[in-house]
């Protein structure tokens, strides 16, 4: 399974993460991004004429959207992935799938503003990244309420990978997240699973100190 | 505040290789400026008020200055050997003092926690002693050792690393590092920062490698995965400023060579993106 990759492209990453999270293999093939802009040259524009990556090749399978690229790989290796099958839970999945197209738009725009140095509205892409994390914080806390941990379900899916990624970048683009308790417990909680691996901007959890000794009988 | 003596040095303002007769609009130490190519196919850079500013072109980058340089750009000897690989980057914005993102890059010790299973991991955390120099007005940390697992594209698997390190001006840095397919050589890999403002600057990584092997999207995947994880704790310093009061930090021993490189700007008087009291 053929990856056409750039370490900086977010939703690259969101294929990469759930690739190393159900455990299939990803024959990763770096784009020349900069200074080529390989991806809008013709043999990758004939793979996908939007001229955008990630693009995922398996055998005659050309996928070129990002969250078909998760469940592709989550059906392929991992349904679990794919939330439990429930009326509900399959409509919350289907929802921020479509949803993280927004927290690209917004949030991933105002990173290529101020990292990259693409132009843009950089205040107004801001503000639109701001509405979206909000929605986030939100869902968070409303699925808490439930008591659930995820987006869509009590468990990782891939609509958690599908937002995660713009989400924990959002300070790459000048928005804070100090603001979203909900979100910081939900970023923790998808950096702790197992196998999880990180991309430039998002830093791995490190070992905790162990906790302190504290003598029987003590204040 | 005054930066007097900064004016004057040379900066990178663009990729010589990037360069379109439209132009494209920057800014240096505050002042809007454009860099363009002309007629000639030559760089031309601009200040605010329509004023032409110094050129240079050396390692891939256009150069220019608000002031009036003294001296020619500093010599990189490798840029001329025959062999090397020159790879240009590109840019990275960061929102931080031009200073700091020099200062970071003289920095190892926070590799085995920034750039973990990259260029450190734990627990091999510990910055053995190095030498540190002034060597004909130029910051030097020479005999630096370092424990890296995977310490540049060319090396398959750990081992450790020996470093050089060079400031040659206020905003730019060379590294001198072991080159694993050519022992005895040094791979060359340089941070370029561009002022902007006193807490906003471009870098503009260069390098100048013996590799054969790996393609030129690889090399630059792997300095871009570096420098944009350095870049996301680079916007969480504080201060702002690069402090240069002694009283604001207590520094360690691994930090000589940052002790020494902020010594250095003080006496120069290089203080544009500094903080000189404590606040």
């Amino acid at each position: 399974m053929k990856l056409y990759d750039y370490i900086l492209s977010p939703s690259c990453y969101k294929v990469r993460l759930m690739a190393a999270l159900t455990d299939v293999k990803l024959d990763i093939r770096p784009v020349d991004f900069h200074p080529g802009a390989e991806h809008r040259g013709a043999a990758l524009m004939d793979l996908n004429p939007a001229g955008s990556i990630p693009i995922l090749e398996d055998g005659d399978l050309i996928l070129t959207e990002s969250s078909a690229m998760l469940v592709y790989l989550a059906a392929r290796a991992a349904p679990e992935w794919l939330g439990s099958g429930t009326t509900e839970e399959t409509a919350r999945v289907q929802q921020w799938l479509s949803f993280s197209n927004r927290l690209t738009t917004s949030l991933g725009a105002a990173r290529l503003h101020e990292m990259l140095l693409r132009p843009g509205d950089i205040t107004e892409l801001q503000m639109h990244g701001i509405a979206a994390l909000r929605e986030v914080e939100a869902g968070l806390v409303e699925q808490g309420v439930r008591g659930m941990r995820f987006l869509a379900s009590d468990r990782p899916t891939v609509a958690d990978i599908a937002c995660f990624p713009y989400v924990a970048l959002a300070p790459d683009g000048g928005v804070s997240l100090d603001p979203y308790p909900a979100i910081r417990l939900w970023s923790r909680a998808l950096r702790s699973l197992e196998n999880f691996i990180e991309m430039p901007g998002i830093h791995r959890l490190h070992e905790l100190k162990p906790a302190p000794y504290i003598e029987p009988g003590g204040a | 505040m005054t930066h007097d003596a900064m004016i004057d040095e040379w900066y990178p303002v663009g990729l010589f290789s990037k360069l379109d007769a439209g132009g494209r609009k920057t800014a240096l130490m505050g002042e809007p400026i454009d860099v363009a190519r002309d007629a000639e196919g030559n760089a031309r850079v601009t200040g605010g008020n329509g004023r032409p500013l110094p050129v240079c072109v050396r390692y891939g980058h256009v150069w220019s200055s608000l002031g009036a340089p003294q001296k020619a750009l500093f010599a990189i000897p490798e840029a001329d050997q025959a062999g090397r690989r020159f790879v240009d980057v590109g840019v990275v914005r960061v929102r931080c003092s031009p200073l700091r993102a020099v200062e970071n890059f003289l920095d190892i010790a926070h590799f085995p926690f920034v750039h973990t299973d990259i260029l450190g991991a734990e627990p091999h955390t510990e910055v053995q002693n190095y030498k540190v120099e002034i060597r004909e007005d130029e910051v030097w940390a020479t005999q630096v050792k370092f424990y890296q697992p995977q310490a540049a594209k060319s090396a398959s698997g750990g081992i450790t690393t020996e470093y050089m390190y060079r400031v040659p001006a206020p905003t730019c840095a060379v590294l001198y590092k072991t080159c694993p397919p050519r022992p005895g050589e040094w791979d060359v890999i340089t941070l370029f920062v561009q002022p902007l403002a006193e807490d906003l600057c471009d870098v503009w990584p260069w390098m100048a490698l013996y590799d054969d092997t790996t393609t030129l999207t690889d090399l630059i995947h792997f300095q871009q995965t570096i420098f944009l994880q350095d870049r996301s704790i680079l916007e969480n310093q504080i201060p702002r400023l690069l402090p240069l009061d002694p009283g604001m930090e207590i520094p360690t021993r691994a930090d000589l060579t940052s002790v020494a490189y902020r010594r250095w700007l003080k006496r120069h008087d290089y203080t544009y993106g500094a903080q000189l009291v404590a606040q």
